[in-house]
């Protein structure tokens, strides 16, 4: 059985959302004109998390990408709480004063993100005060510090997310009176989660990466091309110098046993990640919590398991590497994507789409037969190939469903092909994740009129 | 591609024969005509000028010129054949839906055929057949009507089944086909050579040819040609004959006097090949396979395959004006849907290597037929274009018509279908015309089903009851740009979709209509009539009486509130017009005609009319609102609402009285219907419409009174036997011939047009008569239903053709008019047609290959509808149009 094309079309729209940055005046004075973003699910719930914001005590927009493993509550969590720490990070040490003087008096609070977030994507509401009083305790510490010192973008960065990593497994230690809490915060700290976050503020684009999604810049040569620049190092095997630094971490004797089957310890894909404490504490730790925690964690196999040749953690790290780039006119764009789309398709591949797609079909060259020898037959290829890609464009308004369109169903000519997309949108939820993984995608359109 | 057109331009034998006509070799680079030097003059005048050297402009200065006009220039912009000519694919093909057009492309292959001998020019005549396919069992009813119609005139034509479409082309895919018609006289040639071909003979017979000539405008005085402006100065003439192709209606819109000619161009793309490797023989026949929208021909060896998209696109609609037509740019995503079916009917054609494709704009019109004819507002200004594609296969024919038109004042062929002023200058909006010919195009090869509507451009004029009616379910079809309700849809009735509607078997609105007609007959309906043509004349003296008693055949020398029922007729004695009048006053006329006369009488009368300031006339229809209350309770309706005696003898039939309706004073009423029915038309100033409809519609409740529409109208009227202007009557048409020598003044005395051809049919006796058929064996629910245009067999032989049919919802049968002409069997000669000819004969009519038994009538059934009414009241009232 086949899925119709509405069918199709529904299924992968669920998910999509696009923010277009407001105008005043008709023009719009900021580097980004708007984003799209969407989600395909493979895992059943998905592990994957988005998140978007515009900083409203600083100037800038932050965008991020969050992929799960070991279930999703770490993702979700930090997909709720990053922004918040690095705002926070970023803020003048005034504001900082002010927000908490408003906190203390109980008055209203200034806002400090205005979130752009699609109906499904959900705030735990149980947990809001356990996180704003560790976020507190952050803020607090940092009036109590004051550097005096014009906050750095990329410094905030590093320290959000190695704060926000550290009070994960704190409050995991800690623990709640509430049950419930109790149980969240455990399965926070016990799950992890990749980040990869783009705070774009004027010309100025920093990229925050943990784990293995990515960040790549669509660029436009002069002659309309398009091609992709990386703004992000993966976090895996397949990067020599993240291996490199795994075995400067640890003992030589140990050296063997870092790395098997491409996985840390033989177990983990990415070599950075929130939570993950199965990775970070040690063993006698780990025995305490878990013993001392709800009986849902000690019935659980994996929570009890301990690494294998677990000698000296920590393991793993939440700590980013940040990449600044100035924007250049010919930039256009800025795809973040979990791995579930790096592994279908090329970065050039979504270079070119992406670009087609935002440019609109008709700058497609129109073709000319001139000279060349071509036959009916392979004009007629041609010609279905290209009304293929301009239908496909014409049922999207959303880059990334444009964009998951073509990972889930090309073909080996690069196009979209109904069937193969039918038949990878009809798995059943059991087997889904054996052919594709979860894909989440925000696709940042900048704008360059401003740059 | 560039090779045939170079060799035409190399071609210069037959070039020194003429020393008139000069090419200009050192320009023909240049874009610019002005700053060439001319060897030759323009003459200081002309009696006749042209403007355009394609195929329409060369055709028509042929055949004036061998009609014996001699003092003729032709002006061409650029090149001769250097427009749409050159480019167009050059196939001659009959298989055409209107008899007229049919009955051009016929003479247009025979004229072809003999020009390569007449002028020595190669013409690349080849006489290769064309076989049509039809992917469905619809396309082939259609595709057999047409060979029904061919074969009645002589043009051989056959329908064969895919496996015979096989033997006669080895490339095509028979796999989809239901069938096929083949039509083995059509012919394909070089367009461009036809028309240099014309341009020679033409040329040596006196005709002066010019290029790089362009007319910037046509000078007019007092309503005539007196000359053009061109950019190497004026040329006074008195006809003009605009064959500007797609630049016709910027060139009609130049001048001081604009000349309207709703035409506008879309791309046209047609792809051509290298040979096959086996190069396809020269006498293979032309492909048409309307379902997939393409046409494919022979191509030197390789083929030549264009088609008409779904999706046209239309150009030049902000004007353009440029020299010649340069090879626009092509459109492969735009071509793809046409290579696809190309590829489907020839999956072999996939290896064969493209040279290229061409992009070659096309004029169309609104109602896809060709504009030719005179100016309504400007004499000698006359007018070729608009072809839709079919430019070879009509220009010669076309070519004739018009050059008769001009010598002799009318064509010898009934060509009103594309008469110039079937249009107003409301079609003459580049707005509606890029609408409609985005949808005219596609239809090209869409199915032509009976009963079908434009859906572009629609709701331009309309009555002020529009609304009220909309909402009561009127569906709604258009004429002369005014809509017109077919028929109302009743609350909770759902119709087809318009696509799945179209049928030439029994349509959905069967019973609908039915009742509609019942109601007429039984109680007492209102149609809005408002579109019909409405003039008012009158006079200080009796001029306007003087005037019209010669410009009409009937006389109008009648009481004052009496109408009378008339053909305007020309000299020939042909209906030019069928109206009713009224006299007013001593002084006043009020006079009723089709909706699309409006252009065509207004001309005909300012024409002929005396320049007289003290006799006027003025166009009414959109001052007026008609309403027809049909019925035998019209009486009871209307009487209840104006308090005054519409009894038979107060009121008799053929009356005009002006009276009030409800609050409304001043409502002119009509004892007439045009059904044949009793009843009344109202005619209403139009702000009072909605009240008096409101009136009409509150009191006519307790006598069941409903809303009809024009489908019901033409059910009463066909199967009382009335004939109508346009369709059944023609200039070509008497009233001798329908049996109307009652409207005729012959016996009074007094001169009018048409008189003397009148007196001598009165004594000859006439060569056809109008009939009315009864379908005998026709089942009406599985049987094709019949439209017009079928051929009409009288004992086996044909003896003429249908003009308009409706089921008789009376008679519970179908019934077709028509006219019935009588051939000499062994010299095929027309011989006078008696009543016993008429009677003695078994009749059969065909619809689409298939004869139904039919029974002939020259006179109406009378006792049949209604006891109340006597014989000759029917035959008083005998008058009807749509």
């Amino acid at each position: 059985f086949y899925l119709t094309p509405p069918q199709v079309n529904s299924i992968l729209k669920a998910n999509e959302y696009s923010f277009k940055v407001p105008e005043f005046d008709g023009k719009n004075v900021s580097s980004v004109l708007g984003f799209d973003s969407n989600q395909l699910p493979a895992n059943a719930p998905i592990e994957d998390r988005r998140s978007a914001a515009t900083c409203l005590q600083t100037r800038g927009m932050l965008l991020g990408v969050f992929d799960g493993h070991a279930g999703c509550a770490c993702a979700q969590a930090v997909s709720e709480r990053l922004f918040y720490y690095i705002a926070v990070s970023l803020l003048p040490h005034e504001t900082l004063l002010e927000i908490e003087n408003a906190v203390e008096s109980g008055r209203a609070l200034l806002p400090i993100l205005q979130w752009h977030k699609h109906p499904n994507d959900y705030f735990s509401k149980e947990a809001s005060k356990l996180y704003f009083n560790s976020l507190r305790t952050y803020w607090q510490e940092l009036i109590d510090l004051n550097s005096g010192e014009t906050t750095d973008v990329k410094e905030a960065l590093i320290n959000a997310f190695k704060r926000l990593d550290s009070d994960i497994s704190l409050e995991a230690q800690v623990g709640d009176p509430n049950s419930f809490l109790n149980y969240l915060v455990l399965r926070v700290a016990f799950s992890g989660a990749t980040a990869c976050v783009a705070h774009v503020d004027g010309v100025d684009l920093h990229v925050a990466n943990t784990g293995d999604s990515r960040a790549m810049l669509g660029v436009q040569e002069e002659d309309g091309s398009w091609s992709a620049v990386n703004l992000s190092h993966d976090h895996n095997a397949q990067n020599e110098h993240e291996v490199e630094r795994v075995k400067m971490e640890h003992p030589k004797s140990e050296e063997k046993s870092l790395v098997k089957q491409d996985r840390l310890l033989g177990l983990l894909m990415p070599f950075r990640a929130f939570g993950d404490v199965k990775f970070k504490w040690s063993i006698e730790l780990q025995k305490r919590v878990v013993e001392s925690g709800p009986d849902q964690l000690n019935d659980n196999e994996y929570t009890k398991f301990i690494p294998p040749n677990y000698h000296t953690p920590p393991y793993l790290t939440a700590e980013p590497e940040v990449i600044h780039h100035k924007l250049r006119p010919q930039d256009k764009f800025l795809v973040l994507a979990t791995d579930g789309l790096w592994e279908t398709m090329h970065r050039q591949d979504v270079a070119r789409i992406v670009g087609e797609y935002l440019t609109g079909v008709h700058h497609q060259q129109p073709i000319a037969v001139g000279g060349y020898k071509v036959t009916l037959g392979q004009m007629h290829g041609l010609l279905t190939e290209r009304r293929a890609r301009i239908s496909s464009v014409f049922e999207d308004q959303n880059a990334a469903t444009h964009l998951i369109r073509h990972a889930v169903g090309n073909n080996e000519f690069g196009t979209v092909d109904h069937e193969r997309l039918s038949k990878m949108l009809s798995l059943p939820e059991e087997l889904a994740r054996m052919y594709r993984d979860d894909i989440t995608i925000i696709v940042v359109q900048f704008n360059s009129h401003v740059i | 591609a560039v090779g045939m057109f170079l060799r035409l331009l190399s071609d210069v034998r037959w070039r020194a024969a003429n020393p008139k006509w000069r090419r200009m070799t050192c320009c023909r680079r240049s874009t610019s005509s002005t700053a060439e030097p001319h060897p030759i003059s323009l003459p200081a005048q002309a009696q006749v000028v042209i403007c355009g050297g394609g195929i329409m402009g060369t055709s028509v200065a042929y055949h004036l010129s061998k009609l014996g006009w001699k003092d003729i220039v032709l002006l061409e912009q650029g090149r001769l054949a250097a427009g749409t000519t050159r480019f167009c694919a050059g196939i001659v093909s009959a298989a055409r839906h209107v008899s007229i057009e049919l009955k051009m492309a016929d003479y247009s292959n025979k004229l072809y055929q003999q020009l390569e001998q007449e002028t020595g020019i190669q013409t690349g005549y080849m006489k290769t057949g064309s076989i049509s396919l039809a992917q469905t069992q619809d396309r082939l009813i259609s595709l057999r009507r047409i060979a029904s119609s061919l074969n009645v005139m002589g043009i051989p034509c056959e329908i064969i089944t895919p496996k015979q479409v096989a033997q006669l082309h080895p490339l095509i895919n028979i796999h989809d086909l239901v069938g096929a018609m083949y039509v083995p006289e059509d012919a394909l040639v070089s367009s461009a050579n036809v028309s240099l071909a014309l341009a020679t003979a033409a040329s040596r017979n006196g005709v002066q040819i010019h290029e790089r000539t362009s007319v910037s405008h046509v000078l007019v005085q007092k309503g005539r040609v007196t000359g053009v402006e061109t950019d190497r100065g004026q040329i006074r003439c008195q006809y003009f004959v605009n064959c500007a192709g797609q630049w016709a209606y910027e060139l009609g819109h130049s001048g001081d006097e604009p000349v309207s000619i709703p035409l506008h161009a879309c791309e046209h793309f047609y792809l051509l090949t290298h040979p096959l490797k086996e190069p396809l023989a020269s006498s293979i026949p032309t492909i048409v396979d309307p379902d997939g929208r393409i046409y494919i021909r022979n191509w030197q060896g390789g083929i030549l395959s264009g088609g008409f998209e779904k999706n046209p696109k239309p150009l030049f609609t902000e004007g353009r004006n440029q020299l010649e037509i340069q090879n626009l740019q092509e459109d492969w995503d735009h071509f793809e849907p046409l290579l696809s079916a190309l590829l489907r009917r020839m999956p072999d054609l996939e290896a064969l290597q493209i040279m290229q494709l061409v992009n070659c704009p096309e004029s169309f019109t609104p109602d896809m037929r060709c504009i030719m004819g005179e100016s309504p507002t400007v004499r000698g200004y006359f007018v070729l274009a608009g072809m839709n594609s079919a430019g070879i296969s009509y220009g010669g024919g076309a070519g004739k018509y018009l050059a008769e038109w001009m010598v002799n004042g009318y064509p010898s062929e009934n060509v009103w279908p594309l008469d110039l002023k079937r249009f107003g200058t409301l079609q003459s909006s580049r707005t509606f015309l890029r609408h409609r010919v985005m949808e005219v195009m596609p239809l090209m090869c869409d199915l032509k089903v009976p009963r079908w509507d434009f859906q572009t451009g629609r709701q331009l004029r309309t009555s002020p009851l529009y609304d009220r009616l909309d909402a009561q379910g009127a569906r709604w079809m258009e004429k002369h740009g005014f809509e017109r309700v077919k028929y109302f849809v009743p609350p909770g009735k759902d119709l087809l979709d318009l696509d799945q509607s179209k049928t030439f078997y029994k349509p959905d609105w069967f019973d609908i209509v039915g009742s509609e007609v019942k109601c007429c007959k039984e109680a007492v309906c209102v149609i809005d009539m408002s579109s019909f043509t409405k003039f008012e004349i009158s006079s200080t003296g009796d001029q306007a009486l003087e005037s019209l008693q010669y410009l009409f055949s009937n006389d109008l020398d009648v009481p004052v509130g009496h109408v009378v029922h008339t053909g305007m007729l020309n000299e020939k004695g042909g209906y030019e017009n069928d109206c009713s009048i009224a006299r007013l006053s001593k002084r006043s006329f009020f006079m009723i005609s089709p909706t699309d006369q409006q252009v065509h009488c207004w001309a005909w009368l300012k024409n002929r009319l005396p320049n007289d300031s003290n006799l006027t006339m003025e166009d009414v229809t959109w001052k007026y609102t008609a309403l027809n209350l049909i019925g035998p309770r019209a009486v009871d309706v209307l009487s209840e609402l104006s308090y005054a005696p519409i009894t038979p003898e107060h009121f008799p039939s053929l009356f005009c009285k002006e009276m009030s309706v409800g609050y409304a004073n001043g409502i002119r009423v009509m004892s007439i219907t045009h059904t044949g029915e009793p009843g009344f038309m109202l005619y209403i100033p139009i702000e009072y419409a909605l009240h008096v409809y409101n009136e009409v519609m509150n009191m006519g409740q307790k006598y069941g009174i409903r809303n009809a529409g024009y489908y019901a109208l033409r059910s009463l009227r066909i199967e009382k036997f009335f004939a109508f202007w346009g369709q059944d009557l023609d200039a070509f048409t008497t009233p001798m011939e329908c049996g109307r020598e009652f409207q005729v003044k012959l016996e009074k005395g007094m001169q009018f047009v048409g008189q003397e051809a009148l007196l001598e049919q009165k004594q000859n006796g006439v060569y056809k008569r109008f009939t009315m058929f009864i379908l005998e064996d026709h089942d009406t629910d599985m049987d094709l239903w019949p439209w017009w245009g079928e051929p009409i067999f009288r004992n086996g032989r044909y003896v003429g053709k249908t003009t308009s049919s409706a089921y008789s919802y009376t008679l519970e049968r179908h019934v077709c008019l028509g006219f019935v002409q009588h051939f000499d069997e062994k010299t095929g000669e027309e011989l006078v047609v008696t009543t016993d000819f008429i009677n003695q004969g078994e009749y059969e009519i065909e619809i689409a290959g298939q004869r139904f038994q039919a029974k002939a009538k020259l006179y109406p059934f009378s006792s049949l509808f209604t006891h109340r009414r006597r014989k000759d009241e029917v035959e008083l009232s005998g008058y009807q149009r749509e």
